[in-house]
């Protein structure tokens, strides 16, 4: 969710190649279905009612970024906020306009740092040529108009008009150059920066949201898939006259080399007919394939002569050799699975001279390239209707696996809607897993306790090397150090320490790896800030004085440092029988912290009572928003500490359903207490950031409690009982 | 063809006996408002009411079903979306992907059924439901919302 991958397979002709050109280059016709009147600009359209739709490039999962995003259009725009609404263009209209919408990907935690400027920008300049309009109708000079709320008013003569009778005219105009519109200072907002309700939330009360999962299209089949249980195994041979007869079954297909699917009128009907299905695999070279071979090639990685190194200061070894004390750990975070609510789906329908695809995906544009390539037409030939995500946390940004097949079963009935379901089953087994990796860490203090010297040997998997192997650099996933970088937005070192080596042993076993709500931050800030904890009790010094001291030329890693441990009561008593951790961590352009108060029973049962988060992701465009992005992330979290992790045997996921692969319910979710500490002046991501401080919080308030350092994942295998 | 009684109309169906009522709701009826998250009573995203209390519809067979039995789905909990739980919901803003939110929504409509006043403890144990993008402690307070404001 880092790297901007499937963009990347993306390369469709001349769409990309011009980079981003604002809406307001285009031509001016009005794409958008609903649209009567003609767009103002890409990002704008206003009604003749006075409505305002805000277009949205990014989709919603879930994050709230639809409603941001309209925000920051509505605010520069000066609209009715109760007037706004949005709409999703479709990515083959993007392509054929350029790439006007910019970029559809929606992970990384991009979906409003990433394209606030040029939407803020959009707005901006619907709202100057709306002014110009009604100047021009009225013969005035604009820089007399105002404009609030949707209304236009020549301040010398008190006349108004409003957004909806200028439109058409506004549309006519030559746009302003984006170079010379000025944004307004967020101090001064008064739609954005406030806690909005979500725009898209009405439909969900009453079953009335069509996710992809719902779609319906005339003469719509459904699809229900085998894919092969083995990693990398393929299909041999099947019986489709075992089951040609059962209700409702009208085709067996051969999906691709490792797939069968029973298309029949209902998915119920498909379901019970692929699993009477008589099927052969082969199952290949992964077919022995288990969780303890896969650990063992992750330690030899730990020790290893070759790595490759994400940041380098001094002379980490050297120095070590010479501390006063050392002390060493080695940590493991296992595989783990996104396990979105809804399952992968889509619905296709393919022609000799069309394919559309209506289906949930964080990634559109890449779903538009899956889908050309599968149906074997040009890409101006092939369309991606979105809908709303029923969760995607990355499982549905870079792998389009679910779309491929839909296509490829539709192309085989030609004219026919083929709605593909994976049964939560296929969903589980055939993942884009979270990857798992090992750390072997050696930190130095001198005399005074003091950090010296500090060596991360990270082992194990990369998900570039899976993904998108032309986007790794010298053979190197810069991916896999995020959090732990020297600068940029993927994540920031904080600590000041004078010899410093951070590495990577890249070990690619041949489980399926993809991004996770988190990424590779989740388990560097498990073992960085775990480990900082065991440094700080062998130097004897409080775990917050002893960040403290290594974040002085880091303000911003301190600042919410320092409030969680204000705010969570650090150094007070907490209530009888509760302890406290901290963490701290940078990623995806924010600044989090998270306090953790827990308590381990004689049985040693763990209970998270509180958690007490901060962010300061720069500016903030809906706090509310924020709040429940922080509860949310930490319920995620959480879910992977106590519960997470994919066995793998016999060259498979043993994890099939949730009774196999345990979920966090409402009983184990904690108080969460955020601090939304923006400090302006840049712009950072919220929909995963907390996610990386919640579970070494959590860890280093059970050391505190049973003096057990616990430094594998998940907490589920972990005993805790008081000897 | 099996009778049933869904949303206070009777209606006639065309599917197998042993068609779990979460295939049949959607795919027979088009009610697609109850979801398929698990299909092993784990997730609870397919509940409906079957004659007021909550039942996990993907593993139920149609044949358990008598056509008297009054099904209610999230599509017919309230005429204009307006049913106690589901205003609280709208006022706290709880969805955020809302995939699960109608099973949460009847789960809870159930438990505030029976249990007007429901402790913290009541909740968590009616709310088993499972929700990925974690609303749960909003969910909640949305029950107590409900439940104050049914007061």
């Amino acid at each position: 969710m880092t790297l901007d991958i499937s963009r990347r397979h993306f390369v469709v002709g001349a769409a990309a190649a011009g980079g981003l050109s604002l809406g307001f280059h285009a031509p001016l016709d009005a794409q958008a279905a609903a649209a009567t009147n003609p767009e103002i600009n890409a990002w704008v359209v206003i009604q003749p009612d006075e409505t305002v739709v805000v277009r949205i490039g990014r989709v919603e999962m879930g994050q709230g970024t639809l409603t941001g995003l309209a925000q920051l259009v509505a605010e520069e725009l000066e609209a009715d906020w109760s007037k706004v609404t949005t709409e999703y263009p479709t990515p083959g209209q993007n392509v054929a306009r350029g790439r006007v919408w910019g970029d559809f990907q929606t992970a990384g935690s991009r979906g409003i740092r990433g394209s606030q400027d040029y939407m803020r920008k959009g707005g901006a300049a619907a709202r100057i040529m709306l002014t110009q309009a009604a100047a021009d109708a009225w013969g005035v000079p604009a820089a007399e108009c105002t404009v609030a709320k949707g209304v236009i008013t020549h301040t010398p003569s008190k006349r108004t008009t409003t957004f909806g009778k200028v439109a058409v005219a506004a549309a006519k105009l030559t746009p302003p150059a984006p170079a010379g519109i000025a944004l307004k200072d967020p101090k001064t907002w008064t739609i954005a920066g406030k806690s909005q309700k979500r725009l898209d939330n009405k439909p969900k009360m009453n079953g009335a949201q069509i996710y992809s999962m719902d779609v319906k299209r005339p003469g719509m089949l459904n699809a229900s898939i085998r894919m092969c249980p083995v990693f990398s195994g393929k299909l041999k041979s099947f019986d489709a006259a075992k089951v040609m007869g059962m209700p409702g079954v009208k085709k067996v297909v051969q999906v691709d080399d490792r797939s069968v699917a029973v298309v029949a009128d209902t998915w119920w009907r498909a379901q019970k007919a692929v699993l009477a299905l008589p099927v052969e695999w082969d199952l290949g070279p992964n077919a022995a394939l288990n969780s303890a071979q896969i650990a063992e090639t992750f330690k030899a990685g730990l020790t290893a002569d070759q790595a490759f190194v994400g940041n380098k200061q001094g002379d980490a070894k050297a120095a070590l050799a010479g501390a006063a004390k050392t002390i060493e750990a080695v940590y493991s975070f296992p595989y783990q699975h996104h396990v979105t609510m809804e399952p992968m789906n889509a619905t296709a329908l393919w022609t000799a001279d069309k394919c559309e695809v209506w289906t949930s995906t964080q990634n559109a544009e890449a779903a538009l390239a899956t889908t050309a390539t599968a149906a074997g037409l040009p890409v101006a030939k092939c369309e991606v209707y979105r809908h709303h995500l029923g969760g995607g946390f990355g499982r549905r940004s870079s792998r389009h696996d679910f779309v491929e097949q839909a296509v490829k079963i539709a192309k085989q009935m030609p004219g026919v809607p083929i709605k593909l379901i994976w049964s939560r089953e296929e969903d589980m087994t055939h993942g884009s897993y979270h990857p798992s990796t090992q750390c072997k860490l050696t930190g130095g203090l001198d005399a005074q306790g003091n950090l010296t010297a500090l060596h991360m040997r990270i082992s194990g998997a990369s998900i570039l090397a899976d993904l998108n192997p032309q986007a790794l650099q010298g053979g190197a996933d810069a991916a896999t150090f995020q959090g732990l970088n020297p600068g940029g937005e993927e994540g920031v070192f904080g600590y000041g320490v004078p010899n410093l080596l951070v590495e990577h042993a890249m070990r690619n076993p041949a489980v399926p790896v993809g991004f996770w709500r988190g990424v590779n931050n989740n388990q560097n800030a498990i073992y960085l800030e775990c480990f900082m904890d065991e440094l700080a009790h062998t130097a004897g010094v409080d775990p917050l004085e002893f960040r403290r001291r290594l974040l002085g030329s880091k303000p911003k890693h301190l600042a919410v440092l320092n409030a969680v441990a204000d705010k969570g009561g650090w150094g007070k008593p907490a209530p009888a029988g509760r302890f406290r951790g901290l963490s701290q961590h940078m990623g995806y352009g924010s600044y989090v912290a998270a306090c953790a108060e827990v308590s381990v029973s004689a049985e040693g049962e763990v209970t998270v009572h509180k958690i007490t988060a901060a962010t300061d992701c720069g500016n903030v465009v809906n706090p509310g928003q924020v709040a429940f992005q922080i509860e949310g992330s930490f319920a995620y979290g959480l879910s992977a500490l106590l519960h997470g992790e994919v066995v793998i045997k016999d060259g498979r996921s043993q994890a099939t359903n949730f009774h196999n692969y345990p979920v966090i319910r409402m009983g184990e979710m904690p108080e969460v207490e955020s601090i939304i500490m923006p400090s302006g002046g840049f712009w950072g991501g919220v929909g995963e950031p907390t996610i990386f401080v919640a579970a070494p919080a959590v860890l280093n308030a059970i050391y505190a409690a049973t003096g057990k350092r616990v430094r594998s994942v998940p907490l589920a295998n972990v005993d805790l009982k008081k000897a | 063809m099996a009778r049933l009684n869904v949303n206070g109309k009777a209606v006639e169906v065309d599917a197998e006996p042993d068609t779990p009522l979460l295939w049949v709701i959607r795919e027979q009826l088009g009610l697609t408002g109850t979801k398929y998250g698990c299909g092993v009573a784990q997730c609870g995203a397919c509940t409906v009411h079957i004659d007021g209390a909550p039942v996990r519809t993907c593993i139920r067979p149609l044949s358990s079903v008598k056509p008297e039995q009054k099904i209610v789905t999230i599509e017919g909990l309230s005429p204009n979306a307006n049913h106690p739980v589901q205003a609280a919901w709208l006022e706290l803003d709880v969805p955020q992907c809302g995939y699960c939110q109608s099973g949460q929504m009847m789960a809870a409509a159930a438990l505030l059924k029976n249990t007007p006043k429901p402790t913290d403890a009541q909740i968590v144990s009616a709310m088993s439901n499972i929700c990925r993008c974690g609303t749960y402690n909003r969910i909640k307070a949305a029950i107590k919302l409900a439940a104050k404001k049914s007061a």
